[in-house]
């Protein structure tokens, strides 16, 4: 239905369930895909399966220097960075009295920290062409907040407002500026979990069971399409009714 | 001199879609022009692109009017 042909998107996270689900779909619907990670090997069994129009970059998204030089990066290797989709995240749960500067600060630092030097990276090449889409993949946490994940939840719900405020200054041209927000999506992280934990969650979603990355790959490939050029400053809740926000 | 004058006339001409004749010397792309903040970030950028320089963001600040833009322009190069 959505037609990406002739647009360049870069995802970050893509060795990931959800990351590597949203390079199939931008990558299905006709787009040339960067797939940026940390790990090259899955990096590069996602690029074997999607065949021609894929790039790889690794980036580990701690190291400023790495992140700031990727928007290039893929620019060289595509031509342009029509799409970004910040999809890279990581955890470091603990309960908020433990909680150490260290954890804070370093998942505030992958988590937004990056995806505003990712945004800060792709803009200038969207103002340009008059024509830009960012999805940022935040989480239900950030809305809900979560005990545990006082950091994370921070991260996630301060990219919502910082997408909110990207969002107004460039919406003239042309720029789109969004957050898809995941609730429990089954990946390899899920699966460790048994039964008995598994259907603990479920009773808690009206859905009665997991949402699957593509189904958040949907969302983006909405998000990151023509049709939804008037929508911006937006946050898509993906969580099967758990949150109805 | 002119020559960069003319080229950042052009490149205001075109972005901001005003007449030539009021890219005067003392007119101020905000004030005058019609630009709003953004358009001064894009005037910039346009300008670093023509002639092959790098403006800072502070030096960017003090760009103005069409006066300050050339007369930038014309030292940094």
């Amino acid at each position: 239905m959505f037609d990406l042909t002739g647009k360049n998107a870069l995802i970050t996270g893509a060795s990931g369930g959800i990351g590597g689900a949203i390079a199939k779909a931008l990558h299905a619907a006709g787009a040339t895909v960067t797939i940026s990670g940390t790990r090259q090997g899955p990096l590069d069994e996602l690029a074997a399966e999607l065949g021609d129009r894929v790039h790889v970059l690794t980036c580990n998204l701690s190291d400023a220097d790495a992140v700031n030089a990727l928007p290039k990066a893929a620019a060289d290797a595509m031509g342009s960075v029509d799409i970004l989709v910040n999809n890279a995240g990581i955890t470091k749960d603990n309960l908020f009295m433990r909680m150490s500067e260290e954890e804070w600060a370093s998942v505030l630092e992958v988590n937004l920290t990056s995806t505003m030097r990712l945004c800060k990276g792709v803009v200038r090449g969207m103002m340009k062409s008059r024509w830009g889409r960012i999805v940022n993949i935040s989480s239900i946490v950030g809305a809900t907040g979560n005990p545990g994940q006082a950091n994370y939840a921070a991260s996630k719900a301060g990219m919502v407002g910082m997408s909110k405020s990207i969002a107004y200054e460039v919406a003239s041209r042309g720029i789109t500026v969004n957050c898809v927000a995941p609730g429990f999506i089954a990946t390899a992280m899920t699966d460790k979990l048994n039964d008995d934990q598994k259907a603990k969650i479920n009773d808690q979603i009206p859905a009665a069971r997991m949402g699957t990355p593509e189904e958040i790959a949907a969302a983006v490939l909405y998000l990151a399409s023509n049709e939804a050029g008037y929508v911006t400053g937006s946050t898509v809740h993906v969580n099967g009714g758990m949150a109805m926000l | 001199m002119s020559d960069v004058a003319d080229r950042v006339r052009k490149i205001v001409v075109e972005h901001l879609g005003v007449e030539e004749e009021k890219v005067t010397e003392n007119a101020s792309f905000i004030d005058d022009l019609g630009a709003d903040s953004l358009d001064t970030v894009e005037l910039v950028m346009a300008f670093e692109e023509e002639f092959g320089i790098e403006i800072p963001d502070d030096a960017a600040e003090t760009i103005q009017t069409f006066g300050d833009a050339v007369k930038f322009i014309s030292e940094a190069k």
